[in-house]
């Protein structure tokens, strides 16, 4: 112990230095941990509520508006009104009908095979909508979400978006027209539901005599697009 | 190893009021470095049990290997080999090899 003894101050001095060191590493870690990912997580969640919440109150903003504005230019410009509320999609709509339901397939894929062949994707959606619409469908919807002039349909990692608004399987295309035209344009020999059935994708159509299609629930606001001065042709 | 104690002390009053911080780029070689420093406190300690502490060896290797472990990490990375954790484990295997030592020292003592 006598070499220890004769080392005592320089022993001191490093403890000094270590126990600097200890508490500024600890003191690091503490602040570390009180600031980035912690406080962002905690951030970014509170804003997110607070924007879901603005989100909501300017929907029912828009449905109050929609419902207290009056017609303008007398009882012609109402039933102009009228009829564009029915094109553009803003009201709900009632009618004969097809109710189309779309799900995975259930068949087990084989090894080395493709599993993208038995989901349902973007395209599978379009083509069943392009056939209805091509027999005459005058709303529809998928998965309550009304399709506009504006409408997206497109795969969103395993869900589809419509609208903005993203859904998983199964489908539900609720289409108003000829019910019996429908039908058929979907169940014809060689056509969507035959192709679609190959991979075991369920198709189901089932016509009613009363279909509700819902209205167009986003914002309707042409950021770019101007009316032109003259018609072009 | 009152006056160790003290200085232990005074090193962590001074450390939580300093008003340094380490930018969050060189917080891995200050981690590094400190746990080098650790070890060379508990091989000073063994050693001292042993009866073979030269306070030369022991300051040497508190700063050296300090110093080293931080410059090694930082060229590690460098040169995209990461001996952070090379750095960790071996030093960390040498701080419980050296606590497992003084504990045998005094359980023989008291036995």
């Amino acid at each position: 112990m006598t070499a220890y003894k004769r080392g005592q101050f320089s022993i001191a001095f490093v403890c000094m230095v270590l126990g600097f060191m200890l508490a500024l590493q600890f003191r690091i870690a503490m602040d570390q941990k009180a600031s980035l990912p912690y406080q962002r997580v905690e951030e970014l969640s509170a804003r997110l509520i607070e924007t879901e919440k603005e989100r909501d109150a300017l929907q029912e903003q828009v449905a109050n508006f929609r419902q207290a504005q009056p017609a303008p230019g007398g009882s012609e410009g109402e039933q102009i009104l009228k009829e564009l509320r029915l094109r553009s999609g803003m009201t709900p709509l009632v009618g004969p009908g097809v109710v189309v339901t779309i799900d995975d397939s259930k068949i087990q894929s084989k090894a080395g095979e493709n599993q993208n062949l038995y989901i349902i994707h973007d395209d599978d959606l379009l083509k069943v909508i392009n056939e209805l619409r091509a027999a005459g469908a005058e709303a529809i919807s998928v998965n309550g979400q009304r399709l506009v002039s504006t409408s997206e349909i497109r795969c969103a990692g395993p869900t589809l978006s419509v609208n903005n608004v993203r859904s998983a399987p199964p489908y539900e295309i609720r289409a108003i027209g000829d019910s019996v035209t429908l039908e058929n344009a979907l169940r014809m020999r060689g056509g969507v539901m035959e192709t679609l059935q190959v991979w075991g994708i369920q198709l189901e159509v089932k016509a009613a005599q009363e279909i509700v299609v819902p209205a167009y629930k986003g914002a309707a606001k042409f950021s770019y697009a101007k009316e032109a001065e003259e018609a072009a042709s | 190893m009152i006056l160790a104690l003290l200085g232990l002390s005074v090193g962590l009053l001074l450390g939580s009021l300093c008003p340094l911080t380490i930018p969050v780029t060189y917080s891995k070689l200050f981690s590094v470095a400190l746990l080098a420093a650790l070890d060379s406190v508990f091989g000073g300690f063994r050693s001292a049990l042993d009866d073979r502490f030269d306070n030369t060896v022991f300051m040497s290797g508190f700063f050296v290997n300090g110093l080293l472990a931080a410059f090694l990490v930082y060229a590690g990375d460098r040169l995209g080999i990461d001996l952070y954790y090379v750095a960790l484990l071996a030093f960390g295997l040498r701080i419980f090899q050296n606590l497992a030592i003084i504990r045998r020292y005094y359980l023989r003592k008291h036995r």
